[in-house]
């Protein structure tokens, strides 16, 4: 695609902006500063991208890895201010994810070991356990907000914290995995994946293209399940002393 | 009051403070073994804070108190819990049936309670064995204040925490609960210790009064001394002037 059929594309843009006037939706700001943002953004990683690939130098890699995560988690953690230690929390459960799925793909030599493949991958896995993780800590401090008096209660009958948390936990596990499994059910049959088109239109076959969306597909299902869970025993303990009352969060709830 | 008594829970300069605001200020006495001690005063004394030190779900800033002549901190926080039982003001429900209810305190455990068991216990509040698969959604607040009681009393607790449990209920409910409060207290020999905001309540279920202002502890005695109270402060009190 030249630079030319690109700026084209920014009719695309022009439409929102046009409709947002019209309509006085107040949203012609956000748009261009996301717009520019965009652009900007996605030029500078793009020349970086080229320039790690060219060099191949695992250095870059991890550094690569490790920006995506530690602004992962930065993004992650205004979700769950009100659970102490939530940053390292956040950081631990997606280093942990990082190094699972790259272990398990570059273990079993599913994908190589290049920069290609690595980076691209992880961008993946660690965007969308950001998603998932904030899906999680938003449902978990309200479950957790909204049932005290059920945690009281079982606190008082002589339960444990993780008997008095459980509900609110698998609440809050069930409903950040449930978007993840929905869209999984429609894959292919509604919404084409986006890597999947992408690949199509730089013209791999589509054969080949569904193998790796589904590969990112099965990852994306380990990432929810295990960034939750992972997510939710970290943070739980934390919401009780070691005489088993319920703290006072940073909200002071 | 009542020396000759042994005590179920002491006392001894007991505070407690949330963010500088005192709660509770140097807190001393007893509450009598197998007794109804009823806790009155004005809202914000810390009566409720001072039922929660009890059951072990505050700790104390500073001073001691003991259950059963053993200091709070040497129990574990289950064992507390399940030897001090509390039933809460809007008897809070766990999704489900009463049986699930009523079943709750032994699944914490691991173990299990037969639906005979739960029988006998919702007839023991007065309540009929046919409601026990109804959900508790369906319950009036008497109902729910009953089913709460039989909960706590599924542990089998020597000593027993009512915090202001008919505050919201009709003057029938009042009376059942009064009187199932009396039946408990006598067939287990359970120590209670009630709050209440109804001093006719406190006098005619009450063996014993503390009546609390302020975090403190201002006038301790047999039930009938809310008749006539040696303390101004009481006094205006019980007037209706308040604090």
């Amino acid at each position: 695609m030249t630079y030319l059929s690109l700026s084209i594309t920014l009719i695309f843009v022009l439409i929102p902006l046009v409709l947002s006037k019209t309509l006085k939706l107040g949203l012609e700001k956000d748009t261009m500063i996301a717009t520019v943002r965009s652009i900007v953004q996605l030029l500078a990683i793009g020349y970086v991208l080229q320039f790690v690939f060219d060099t191949e130098n695992y250095l870059f890699i991890f550094l690569m890895v490790t920006l995506m995560i530690v602004t992962a988690t930065l993004n992650v953690r205004k979700k769950g201010a009100a659970i102490r230690g939530i940053t390292w929390k956040v950081a631990v459960t997606l280093i942990f994810v990082e190094l699972l799925t790259q272990g398990i793909l570059l273990g079993f030599g599913i994908t190589p070991p290049t920069a290609q493949y690595i980076i691209s991958i992880s961008g993946m896995v660690i965007g969308n356990s950001m998603v998932l993780a904030i899906l999680f800590l938003n449902r978990f401090t309200s479950e957790v907000e909204a049932r005290g008096e059920e945690t009281e209660l079982i606190l008082s009958l002589g339960g444990t914290p993780k008997q008095a948390i459980h509900n609110q936990l698998t609440q809050a596990i069930k409903a950040s995995m449930i978007p993840t499994i929905e869209s999984q059910k429609t894959v292919g049959l509604v919404q084409l994946p986006g890597m999947m088109s992408g690949q199509i239109i730089a013209g791999a076959s589509p054969v080949q293209a569904v193998q790796f969306q589904l590969l990112i597909l099965f990852l994306i299902l380990t990432n929810a399940a295990v960034t939750s869970v992972m997510l939710g025993y970290l943070s739980y303990p934390t919401l009780f002393n070691e005489r088993m009352q319920v703290l006072k969060t940073k909200n002071g709830k | 009051m009542n020396e000759h008594y042994k005590p179920a829970i002491h006392f001894h300069q007991v505070q407690y403070s949330v963010e500088n605001l005192h709660i509770l200020k140097n807190v001393t006495g007893s509450f009598p073994e197998g007794r109804i001690t009823t806790l009155v005063g004005p809202s914000g004394a810390g009566k409720s804070t001072l039922l929660k030190l009890c059951n072990g779900l505050l700790s104390a800033d500073s001073g001691d108190i003991f259950i059963q002549d053993k200091n709070i901190n040497e129990y574990e926080p289950v064992e507390l819990r399940r030897k001090v039982g509390i039933a809460l003001q809007s008897a809070p429900m766990v999704r489900g049936t009463i049986f699930q209810n009523l079943s709750l305190p032994m699944s914490l455990q691991g173990k299990t309670l037969s639906e005979a068991e739960a029988a006998d216990l919702l007839e023991d509040v007065g309540l009929k064995k046919e409601l026990l698969h109804r959900n508790t959604q369906d319950l009036s607040g008497g109902q729910r204040q009953k089913v709460s009681i039989a909960r706590t009393l599924v542990n089998r607790p020597p000593i027993l925490l009512l915090d202001e449990i008919t505050s919201s209920l009709d003057r029938t409910s009042t009376q059942d609960i009064e009187e199932l409060i009396v039946k408990i207290n006598r067939k287990y020999g359970t120590t209670m210790i009630w709050i209440t905001h109804n001093l006719k309540q406190a006098i005619d279920v009450g063996d014993y009064t503390w009546v609390m202002m302020e975090g403190e502890v201002v006038e301790t005695g047999e039930s009938e001394l809310l008749k006539t109270p040696e303390n101004e402060r009481v006094q205006r009190f019980v007037k209706g002037e308040g604090e």
